[in-house]
């Protein structure tokens, strides 16, 4: 069976509806966070796919950087993620909203 | 052969190093390294001899942009390209960033005391300013993408570097939706390489006006794009994040937040829209058009209601994107757009430093209040202030007056020439929209003037604790009156020199 | 402030001798100016240069022809009285020195609003004279005025009540009404550039005959809604009683003198483009003549004697409107309305403010009477106003309100329509005039027990008596001695252009008989009313239903809360179901609510919850996304 190029486009947005739908409905920073790079791999696999209909190297080399990003995004949401927990003992995204109006 | 085959057995072909084009950026990115070492190795340095080691960092990058002025071209394969709105977003950038050096460097802390705010905001500081120039410079969506993210995420950390609770939410609110509308415009990226088969500028330029192209990937991609985009210049309906972050991040952050970030952010919105995407204006500008309305009546609608100066200036800026927005979409079709952008973006950001400085001048008043969630900032603390602080509420009152525009601050010439290149482009309806969204804000602004002089101080004056010894603030607030009264006697020369920045390089 | 502690008390003095000097150059200048022949009368100073880029050239230039040397002359003269009247009025309040400070702040944006030549430094004056108007209205920003209710005692046995109002809602208001004003010139600005590609005074008017009719019309009627904002004409004017809030110097010098006249002025400067359109010229003029009825209405029926002023002053700019909306014929007439009318409004007001000096800050007309033996130089120089504008002969304000109907009985067409508005507003104006003066000065003493009316000091009454003096003469020394020809028209015309023929000298006069005799009928009917031994509350308790319309005066101000509240509520309330409507005073007020609810229901949108806020970036793609791949 040969898998055209429509069908990873259409798998890389349902993943990315998937990560979407995960940062509206869940609750806990840390997963809401998860689900945001749920989000930007989908984009990878786009980039990927792409990358061979168009084929040029771009994509792939895109790709890497996204990683690399979003390792970089890792480490610092993590880090604010953890001093709010030490904070408040909570990571849930509804108790955070002293900021208001 | 497979192409991909063929990629791998050729040696890659590496562009062209051009250190030069991107000098000031090197410049940055090396102090920012310093700096980090700096702070790592000698943890008692103090935050003069940082501060200092910041601005010098600055003043380098400022004299290797002042050595590139007259180089147009476009570097690296085109990935980056130098050219008007390059050096002017440089220029301006590089200012916001020494304005916000000081403001940082003052910190919020009285003589004797520790400071607050830890000293790695200095490197972080210059980090994002390069991520902001970069941003400025790319012609490549690649390169767009990597310096949104180096400023984005030096910001996150800035955003949350003191311990208080509003600090700390400001960050992690705008982390979480940053990195979510981050998602959103790299899809846009994704869209338009699928649909044009490049990342860069010049050849997406050029393949809009081929046929064909995949229109609807190309057209979602776009309105991908437009979403990030709009989110870091906080407009409607991605503005939500603004408010809380500016009233809840330290002052100094959020003024240079409020002022670089968006320099930087309608820099790549001309570059990327009103330059490579000019072909497809009949489609975005109603997008972009209907955004700007939105934008400018929310948020001057919204600030009216605010009893928080720092949220007050917060939906302002969101009105002010509202009004840069008239620019953007005049710009596809009037070079005249984008000049009027450009001046406005300069003479905006410092009228609005100008604004947070006084904030935090005025948070030093009063007692230090450790249990608060945020720093005092109300408009309950500006009752008076006239009398108290005379200096003070006279540079409020220009900042205030400057934003709303009225002559002869820079404020007005900026919204004139916004207003003049949306006629010019056939927009009338939007800039009476404008109009009427300029005179709604007159209100906010001019109110807290009313606070300012026509009040009574609340409380025992003799309370109130003295501000202390603030020289670095003292200076910052100087230059930055200065500098909105002056362009407003004396704005020919920054207009002429916007002129130049009309013609944009892929 | 800038000068200590030591010469606060003398702030007021150096700030009168400031604008006296002023006044004393612009005489200076007034005599070069009239050294020359008349065509070379008008000389441009080409000023610091603020800059040029483009085809857009905008510099500090100032005009000086005999229409800026007029203005500029009743500006700085009248302003000299009133900074004088003003050291003895505010002696005893503790922030003098920045009354001072933002009075003379006024007077040098005034200065540049009429000294212009071209449209940006003008509005850079027209927005300094509308903040300055704003501070000094909202001057007394923490005390409580009273605010006389005319509907007191109109049922027998109720309270005598009145109200209590602040001043930053007036503020508040004239700020309002005056933005919307604001938005005319501007958006008027930004076409006059469009189409004629400058703002300079002589390009524009050059162009103006070539302009397309549209356009003109366009243009005109944009400038005339800023006129409407800053004179107070139909429908904006409502701002202008409440801004009686302001101390009373300032309702002389801003709200009766200068200010307000500054968009007779606009439309006078900018005739040629009103002369281009002739839709915008009738508009003027029916804007005008039904303001001045609609006012002198209101007048009658107001208890407070600031108010009543101020209705007047809205009512005598109409006349100054009817008079600029006539082309050629009208302009001089008109200005020279402006010019008598700021002598004798300012002498009332100032009239007024020595009034309630004597009388313990009261302003409600029912509790004076009698007052002429306590007050004898206050009586008497309020009286010489008074002749004037009720049109007495050969006082000042004779001349020029029987010149303006003289010009629109000539113009015929629209303007014997506003020629007999303007006959009858006469009488109008005759009756409220007296019943002002009668109820104030003559018949029996009505004051409270403990109260010692007391006459001012010199510091007031002199600016009092030169007013007075010149409201006698003014009229009849500017039309017989002013420029060659003995006619303050022919100083003009240079500017403002020569109308085709002059009027016939028996028509004149029998013109000048009828307004004149309406007057006196007037007159009568308010001496045989008010100052005989005579019930007159019984009588207006009587005709309660004929009266109380003009003491709610006419209800506009109703109407207009209707509109904006209600149907701003109901809108906001289609926007966001619950809004509430918390008490809300006044008209304009009502704009200030719709964007303040829909700004709460906004709120409540931005819930502080980061969910809610991704919510809204999804929303916002999708939309974005939707309308740019789904659009036809």
């Amino acid at each position: 069976m040969r898998v055209g190029p429509g069908a990873y486009l259409l798998l890389s947005a349902i993943l990315f509806a998937i990560g979407v739908a995960g940062v509206l409905i869940r609750r806990n920073a840390i997963v809401v966070f998860m689900c945001i790079e749920l989000m930007l791999n989908a984009v990878n696999l786009s980039f990927i796919t792409f990358a061979k209909t168009n084929g040029s190297l771009d994509g792939q080399v895109l790709a890497f950087f996204v990683m690399v990003v979003a390792a970089a995004e890792v480490v610092v949401g993590l880090g604010i993620l953890v001093a709010i927990f030490r904070k408040r003992s909570s990571t849930s995204v509804d108790d955070v909203n002293l900021l208001k109006g | 052969m497979h192409p991909l085959a063929q990629a791998t057995t050729q040696p890659l072909p590496l562009p062209e190093v051009d250190w030069r084009a991107i000098a000031p950026e090197l410049a940055l990115a090396v102090a920012g390294v310093v700096l980090l070492l700096v702070v790592a190795f000698w943890p008692r340095a103090g935050r003069g001899v940082l501060a200092g080691l910041t601005l010098a960092g600055l003043a380098a990058a400022a004299a290797l942009t002042v050595w590139n002025w007259d180089l147009e071209r476009v570097a690296f394969e085109g990935a980056v390209s130098l050219d008007g709105i390059t050096r002017y977003a440089r220029a301006v950038l590089l200012a916001v960033g020494a304005l916000a050096t000081l403001m940082v460097a003052q910190g919020d802390s009285r003589e004797g005391e520790p400071d607050d705010s830890p000293p790695e905001v200095f490197p972080l500081l210059l980090f994002a300013l390069l991520g902001m120039v970069l941003l400025a410079a790319a012609s490549d969506l690649l390169v767009v993408f990597i310096a949104l993210e180096i400023l984005s995420l030096s910001l996150y950390v800035m955003a949350g570097e003191t311990r208080r609770l509003a600090a700390q939410e400001a960050a992690m609110k705008y982390f979480l939706l940053g990195a979510f509308s981050s998602a959103f415009l790299l899809y846009g990226i994704a869209l338009c390489y699928g649909a044009t088969g490049s990342t860069n500028l010049l050849e997406i330029a050029d393949a809009t006006g081929d046929p064909t192209a995949d229109g609807t990937l190309l057209l979602a991609g776009v309105g991908l794009l437009a979403v990030g985009f709009l989110f870091k210049v906080s407009a409607v309906p991605f503005h939500m994040w603004t408010p809380d972050v500016y009233q809840g991040t330290p002052t100094p952050v959020a003024a240079f937040m409020a002022a670089a970030t968006k320099v930087a952010g309608f820099a790549v919105f001309l570059r990327v829209f009103a330059g490579a995407l000019g072909g497809l204006v009949v489609s975005w500008r109603p997008v972009i058009a209907g955004a700007a309305v939105l934008t400018m009546l929310v948020g001057a609608a919204l600030a009216v209601v605010q009893t928080d100066l720092k949220r007050m200036l917060a939906y302002s800026s969101i009105s002010h994107a509202g009004y840069l927005l008239v620019g953007v979409a005049a710009a596809a079709t009037v070079p005249a757009g984008v000049s009027a952008s450009m001046f406005y973006l300069l003479t905006y950001a410092f009228m609005v430093m100008g604004a947070f400085m006084v904030v935090q001048y005025v948070s030093r008043l009063g007692p230090p209040d450790d249990d608060a969630i945020g720093e005092r900032s109300s408009l309950e603390d500006y009752r008076g202030l006239a009398r108290r602080h005379p200096w003070a509420a006279g540079l409020l009152a220009v900042f205030m007056l400057a934003l709303t525009g009225i002559p002869p601050l820079s404020g007005f010439w900026a919204k004139y020439y916004v207003f003049l290149a949306g006629i010019e482009a056939g927009l009338t309806w939007l800039v009476v929209v404008a109009v009427i969204s300029s005179v709604i804000s007159a209100f906010f602004y001019l109110r807290v003037l009313v606070v300012a002089y026509l009040q009574e101080p609340v409380g025992d004056p003799g309370a109130e604790t003295a501000p202390g010894r603030t020289p670095a603030l003292g200076v910052a607030l100087g230059l930055a009156g200065l500098l909105t009264v002056a362009i407003g006697l004396a704005p020919e020369a920054l207009i002429a020199a916007a002129r130049s920045a009309e013609r944009i390089l892929g | 402030m800038l000068f200590g502690q030591r010469l606060r008390a003398l702030a007021g003095w150096i700030a009168t001798l400031a604008v006296a000097a002023a006044f004393v150059v612009a005489l200076a200048a007034f005599f070069e100016l009239l050294s020359h022949p008349g065509e070379e009368r008008t000389q441009i100073l080409r000023g610091y240069e603020w800059f040029t880029s483009g085809d857009l050239r905008v510099a500090f230039d100032l005009r000086w022809d005999p229409l800026s040397a007029l203005m500029a002359l009743v500006v700085t003269g009248v302003s000299s009285l009133i900074h004088l009247y003003s050291i003895g009025y505010m002696e005893h309040d503790e922030r003098r020195e920045t009354f001072f400070s933002w009075l003379n702040l006024f007077v040098a944006s005034m200065l540049v609003l009429v000294l212009a030549q071209n449209f940006l430094v003008m509005f850079l004056g027209w927005e300094g004279v509308g903040l300055c108007s704003y501070l000094l209205v909202g001057f007394w920003f923490n005390r409580r005025l009273l605010v006389v209710n005319p509907l007191g005692r109109l049922v027998e046995g109720e309270p005598d009540d009145t109200r209590e109002v602040w001043a930053p809602p007036a503020a508040k208001k004239a700020f309002l009404a005056n933005r919307i004003g604001d938005v005319g010139f501007l958006l008027a600005m930004f076409l006059i550039f469009a189409t004629t590609g400058s703002l300079d005074f002589d390009v524009v008017f050059g162009e103006a005959g070539a302009l397309a009719a549209g356009t003109a019309t366009a243009i005109a009627l944009l400038l005339f809604l800023a006129c409407t904002g800053k004179s107070a004409q139909f429908p904006l004017y409502v701002w202008l009683p409440d801004a009686m809030a302001g101390p009373t110097p300032v309702s002389a010098l801003i709200h009766a003198a200068t200010m307000v006249t500054a968009g007779v002025f606009l439309v006078a400067r900018t005739h040629t483009i009103f002369e281009a359109s002739g839709t915008a010229q009738t508009v003027v003029l029916l804007v005008g003549a039904g303001t001045a009825l609609l006012a002198a209405l209101i007048a009658i029926g107001q208890d407070d004697i600031k108010k009543i002023l101020a209705y007047s002053t809205v009512s005598q700019l109409g006349y100054m409107f009817i008079g600029v909306a006539l082309g050629p014929i009208g302009y001089a007439a008109g200005m020279l309305h402006l010019v008598t009318h700021a002598f004798f409004k300012a002498q009332l007001f100032l009239g007024a403010g020595s009034v309630m000096h004597g009388n313990d800050d009261d302003t409600d007309i029912k509790h004076f009477g009698g007052l002429r033996s306590a007050m004898p130089i206050t009586f008497w120089t309020t009286m010489a106003a008074w002749a004037a504008i009720v049109g007495v002969p050969f006082t000042s304000g004779f001349y020029s309100k029987d010149q303006v109907l003289a010009a629109a009985f000539e113009h015929g067409g629209i303007g014997l329509l506003a020629w007999a508005i303007g006959v009858f507003t006469a009488g109008l104006t005759a009756f409220y005039m007296s019943r002002y003066v009668f109820l104030t000065f003559f018949g029996e003493r009505r004051w409270p027990e403990g109260r010692h009316p007391h006459e001012s000091p010199p510091v007031m009454t002199v600016p009092l008596i030169v007013l007075a003096v010149l409201a006698l003469v003014a009229g009849f020394a500017l039309t017989t001695f002013t420029g060659e020809g003995g006619r303050f028209q022919a100083f003009l015309e240079p500017v403002l252009g020569a109308p085709e023929e002059h009027e016939s000298l028996a028509a004149a006069a029998g013109l000048s008989a009828a307004a004149t005799g309406l007057a006196a009928v007037g007159a009568i009917v308010a001496w045989l009313l008010y100052v005989r031994p005579f019930d007159w509350l019984a009588l207006r308790r009587r005709w309660a239903g004929a009266w109380r319309p003009l003491a709610e005066k006419l209800y506009v101000d109703q109407v207009y809360e209707f509109f904006t509240v209600n149907l701003g509520g109901a809108l906001a309330a289609f926007l966001a179901r619950n809004v509430d409507q918390r008490g809300i005073d006044g008209a304009v007020n009502g704009v200030a609510e719709l964007v303040g609810s829909s700004a709460r229901s906004g709120r409540r949108l931005q819930s502080g919850l980061v969910r809610s806020y991704a919510l809204g970036v999804l929303g916002g793609a999708v939309l974005i996304v939707a309308f740019l791949v789904f659009r036809p």
